[in-house]
């Protein structure tokens, strides 16, 4: 049994729906409600930085050695005085983690020698296409701090890689050294 | 029975073997056998670094301590010995770390004394990988340190020279790569100097460490101490593919393992075949393959309204096409002696049975119609002699060949043979040049154009002798119909040495205007049948062919409308402005190379051909072994090799070529090598007489100018400076004294000049491709040289 109106059901419920009020899911839940995760979650990585802002990767690749996923890509290259990234010889000069491969094991940060490599806790790396996931070396970068500087520059704690390393503080605590004790201008 | 079931008593001990025990079992070896090798043998490998089996024992490392309880004589050895230095004895019992706690106290002591000054950098070395510390400290060490204090630094790296760093830290004073400058390249620039803690591997300031086998230090470094400026920090060894293959620079064939990482060829190494190279190779075969791709051809070129423009392959198909059937068979080939013989053999059928003509020539050289009879009559179609023909001669005579520059690997043979068997090596040269030096030659001394004479003075040569002629011969008239009579009349062998890779193969595949593959003579009707009918073509041109220099002469002439050219660069010809000038007046010239040349630059259509790295194949030594040619990457740059153009060429002609595959070229090329016909007869030229007046004489050395290692800052940074020889009375009558210019056919080159003792008089020596400028004069001929003064002083 087929009445005129049967045919104009359907569009019923579109009128409906457009004058419902929509639901979204948004996140955070509420403002000023960001989950929090447990200080050791295994996030997005870092590199990081000397106090003077030169990177401690030195492109040995034991990271993407040690990665059971195959998501890290590493070529390391020469400093040379002009074109100083890090304090020794060798720096990583291409740097990629591949975040659709990752799975977030942390045996690369194992395998770090120079501590360069650690996980933050950011999570959120959600996104739209896959190259955008392949992050490079500059999204991956710890941020500048106050004293650091963008390199490349020359070592400012410490002339050679010997007063450089020798000035670190034992085992357990803080790098405290800053540029600006170096006598340089911030 | 089973194999444990056997005692020794039932393992019959042989009379001429010495019979030890090392770890309980029973051991047969030969005499003088040192006992780390014969630990080997029952499967134990005894941890250690300074011990090389080509390089004299040293016991430098004490890595390899054994504990020896009875030496044979029923009496022990009181502390643990080194094992690569002691050789068995009859009765001996040795106890390696498998089953002495002795033992294994010693060598985890040495390592550790080793480890206290190294710098454990693992991370940032080279080496890091494949590095024989690394592994032996895991597999023979302790695994924790007991050391302190501050490590032993120095400042890093220090240049030995402008290809070799030395990291000295890291250094464990194996004497493995002093040894190896001192016994196997004979070039002693650097040494162990200063003592205890300090010891380091020094150099000698006056004299930097020049060698041409450089590179190999670099191989056999167990540690990171020795790397090479072109690989520094470029990979790590587990990024690496590695492929065996063939060295394309010279014609000794070395087998080669080369690494890539994303396609992109990152290092060569010396592969390891006793047979050739053993396990060295020179520093151009190691260093030389930046140049090929930096400045690739990437895309066809076709020259439209004069210029030459990118096109697409068919578009440049046809115009090759175009262009090759107006000149009908007025086309000549040249094929460049680098080709795999896959890739030669396609230049042969091309030119002969799509073309229709005998003008095929790989000699990108100064040549003669005397050298083509004798390569006819001697070498095209049969193998030669060998390597080991080399270690049975007692005696062994150069002739126009100075294998240090031409042909590095058999230099390290044969000075391999002089060190260890006393072998007698002479060389017909203008004056002992530092490789003669280093081979111990008997200088026998002749200016360019009289070897000749020389070699048939040599009234002692017997059956146990060879002669080493090599490419040079061919500029100098007579020398090798002489060289044919001389072996002819005393029985000693001869064997010819060209200087590039893919010069023998490209003879026997029939590159030679009057020669088809196998060696057949074009003259021979059966030859050509036989190759005709391999082929499935009516015929073969039987006419005679034109070779390199003559087709230039006729392009210029206009006998001749088209060329295709590949590999050849002008500047190597004998006479570079009349090729030059050839390649301008031609109608027609189609290239195939792989970077933009001169011939390029005047070419009408350029087909960029894949490099070595990018194709398999065969090289044909000198000796005419084939070796295998690798394909180390797939991802190429340009999809056709030679040969698959050729077989496009020949397909848009209409004339099928038969082979479009380095796998099909190979099955054809051995069809065609078995000849028991007619061959050329030998060349009976007569020796020119000696030039009036002052003539050059020269040689390319290894690491000059040439494209095959352009690239290569830190290569060519090694080669030896450019210098005019001189004898000291040919010096005084000129006027000579610290610089001279030497002119010849309107080209001229300065160069400081060396007064030689024991040069001929009237003779000026001179690399033949030192830099940009260049001679364009073959050894031999008249030369002006004029001493060049510097008026003004230093402002001049």
């Amino acid at each position: 049994m087929t009445g005129f109106l049967d045919e104009w059901a359907g569009f019923g419920i579109t009128f409906n729906t457009m004058f419902r009020k929509t639901f979204t899911q948004g996140y955070p839940h509420k403002k000023g409600e960001e989950k929090v995760t447990m200080p050791r979650f295994h996030g997005r990585h870092q590199l990081n930085r000397w106090p003077d802002g030169l990177e401690k990767c030195v492109g040995c690749e034991l990271c993407a050695w040690a990665c059971p996923a195959d998501a890290i890509y590493v070529e390391g290259a020469d400093n040379t005085d002009e074109n100083r990234y890090s304090p020794g010889e060798r720096y990583g000069h291409v740097y990629q983690i591949n975040y659709l491969r990752c799975i977030f094991c942390g045996m690369c940060i194992e395998a770090c020698p120079t501590r360069a490599l650690t996980m933050t806790n950011e999570f959120k790396i959600a996104d739209t296409t896959r190259s955008k996931l392949i992050y490079t070396k500059d999204e991956l970068l710890a941020p500048l701090l106050p004293g650091m500087e963008q390199p490349p520059h020359p070592r400012r704690l410490g002339d050679d890689e010997d007063d450089y390393f020798l000035g670190l503080p034992p085992t357990g605590e803080l790098d405290t050294r800053t540029a600006a004790r170096q006598g340089v201008a911030e | 029975m089973s194999v444990d079931a056997k005692t020794s008593a039932e393992v019959q001990p042989r009379p001429d073997l010495v019979n030890l025990t090392i770890d309980g079992v029973p051991v047969s070896v030969p005499k003088g056998t040192l006992i780390i090798r014969a630990a080997e043998m029952i499967g134990t490998n005894i941890p250690r670094f300074c011990d090389h089996p080509l390089l004299d024992p040293v016991g430098a490392c004490r890595q390899c301590m054994v504990d020896i309880p009875d030496a044979g004589n029923g009496r022990g050895f009181p502390k643990p010995q080194a094992s690569c230095t002691m050789p068995v004895a009859e009765g001996m019992v040795v106890n390696t770390q498998v089953t002495s706690e002795v033992a294994k106290k010693a060598q985890q002591g040495i390592m550790e004394f080793l480890l206290i000054n190294h710098p454990l950098d693992c991370p940032i070395c080279d080496k890091g990988g494949e590095c024989p510390l690394q592994n032996q400290a895991l597999s023979h060490g302790r695994g924790e340190s007991r050391f302190g204090g501050l490590k032993r630094t120095f400042p890093k790296p220090v240049n030995v020279s402008a290809q070799i760093l030395l990291d000295r830290e890291r250094c464990v004073l194996c004497a493995r790569c002093t040894r190896f400058s001192e016994q196997i390249s004979g070039d002693p620039f650097i040494a162990l100097v200063e003592r205890g803690a300090l010891q380091q591997v020094g150099i000698y300031e006056q004299d930097p460490y020049e060698s041409y086998f450089s590179g190999n230090v670099v191989q056999i470094c167990p540690v990171g101490a020795l790397t090479s400026a072109a690989y520094r920090f470029q990979s790590r060894p587990f990024d690496l593919v590695s492929t065996t293959t063939t060295c394309e620079h010279c014609a000794a064939g070395c087998e080669l393992r080369t690494d890539h990482r994303h396609h992109q060829v990152k290092r060569r190494l010396a592969g390891n075949n006793p047979a050739i190279n053993e396990e060295w190779n020179c520093d151009k075969g190691r260093f030389g393959f930046v140049s090929a791709r930096e400045d690739r051809l990437k895309y066809p070129l076709v020259r439209r309204d004069g210029v030459l423009k990118p096109a697409s392959w068919p578009e440049a198909i046809d115009a090759a096409v175009e262009g090759l059937k107006k000149a009908g068979e007025a086309v000549g080939v040249q094929t460049g002696g680098r080709l795999t013989v896959e890739n030669a053999l396609g230049y042969s059928r091309f030119a002969r049975a799509v073309l229709g003509t005998n003008n095929i020539d790989f000699r990108s050289r100064p040549s003669s119609d005397e050298e083509a009879q004798f390569l006819g009559a001697f070498v095209a179609g049969r193998a030669q002699l060998r390597y080991s023909d080399l270690d049975a001669a007692k005696r062994v005579v150069l002739v126009a060949f100075e294998p240090e520059d031409e042909m590095p690997i058999a230099f390290l043979r044969l000075r391999k043979l002089v060190r260890k068997q006393g072998l007698r090596v002479q060389t017909i040269a203008p004056f002992a040049s530092v490789g003669s030096r280093k081979l111990s030659a008997e200088l026998i001394a002749a200016a360019p154009g009289g070897e000749a004479a020389a070699l048939e003075s040599l009234t002692d040569l017997d059956g146990s002798a060879i002669i080493l002629v090599g490419e040079r011969a061919a500029t100098l008239p007579g020398l090798l119909s002489t060289v044919a009579r001389v072996a002819d009349s005393t029985g000693a062998r001869v064997a010819w040495m060209p200087r590039r890779a893919g010069d023998k193969g490209a003879l026997d595949a029939g590159c030679l205007p009057g020669l088809l593959p196998g060696g057949r003579p074009v003259t021979d009707v059966a030859a050509r049948v036989d190759v005709a009918s391999a082929w499935g073509v009516d015929s073969l041109p039987a006419g005679p062919g034109l070779a390199a220099d003559e087709q230039f002469a006729a392009l210029a002439a206009g006998t001749l409308k088209a060329v295709v050219v590949a590999g050849v660069e002008p500047g190597d010809l004998a006479d570079p402005a009349a090729a030059l000038a050839g390649l301008e007046a031609a109608d027609f010239v189609v290239s195939i190379e792989q970077r933009p040349s001169e011939v390029t630059e005047r070419a009408d259509v350029v087909f960029p051909a894949a490099l070595v790295e990018e194709q398999s194949g065969h090289f044909r030594n000198w000796e005419g072994q084939d070796l295998t040619v690798g394909l180390v990457t797939t991802a190429t740059q340009t999809p056709f090799t030679d040969l698959r153009i050729l077989a496009a060429l020949a397909d848009a002609l209409g004339k099928p070529l038969g082979m479009r595959t380095p796998a099909a070229a190979w099955t054809a090329f051995h069809e065609l090598q078995d000849w028991d016909g007619g061959r050329p007869a030998a060349p009976a030229v007569a020796p020119a007489a000696a030039g009036e007046g002052l003539v050059l004489a020269g040689w390319r050395e290894l690491l000059d100018a040439s494209r095959g290692n352009d690239g290569e800052i830190a290569l060519r940074a090694t080669a030896r400076r450019p210098v005019l020889r001189v004898s000291p009375a040919t010096a005084e009558r000129l006027g000579l004294d610290e610089v001279a210019r030497v002119a010849a056919n309107g080209r001229e080159l300065v160069l400081p000049v060396v007064v030689t003792a024991d040069m001929v008089d009237d003779v000026v020596w001179a690399p033949l491709n030192p830099g940009e400028d260049r001679l364009a004069v073959v050894p031999g001929r008249p030369v002006a040289v004029t001493a060049v003064t510097f008026e003004g002083g230093e402002d001049a």
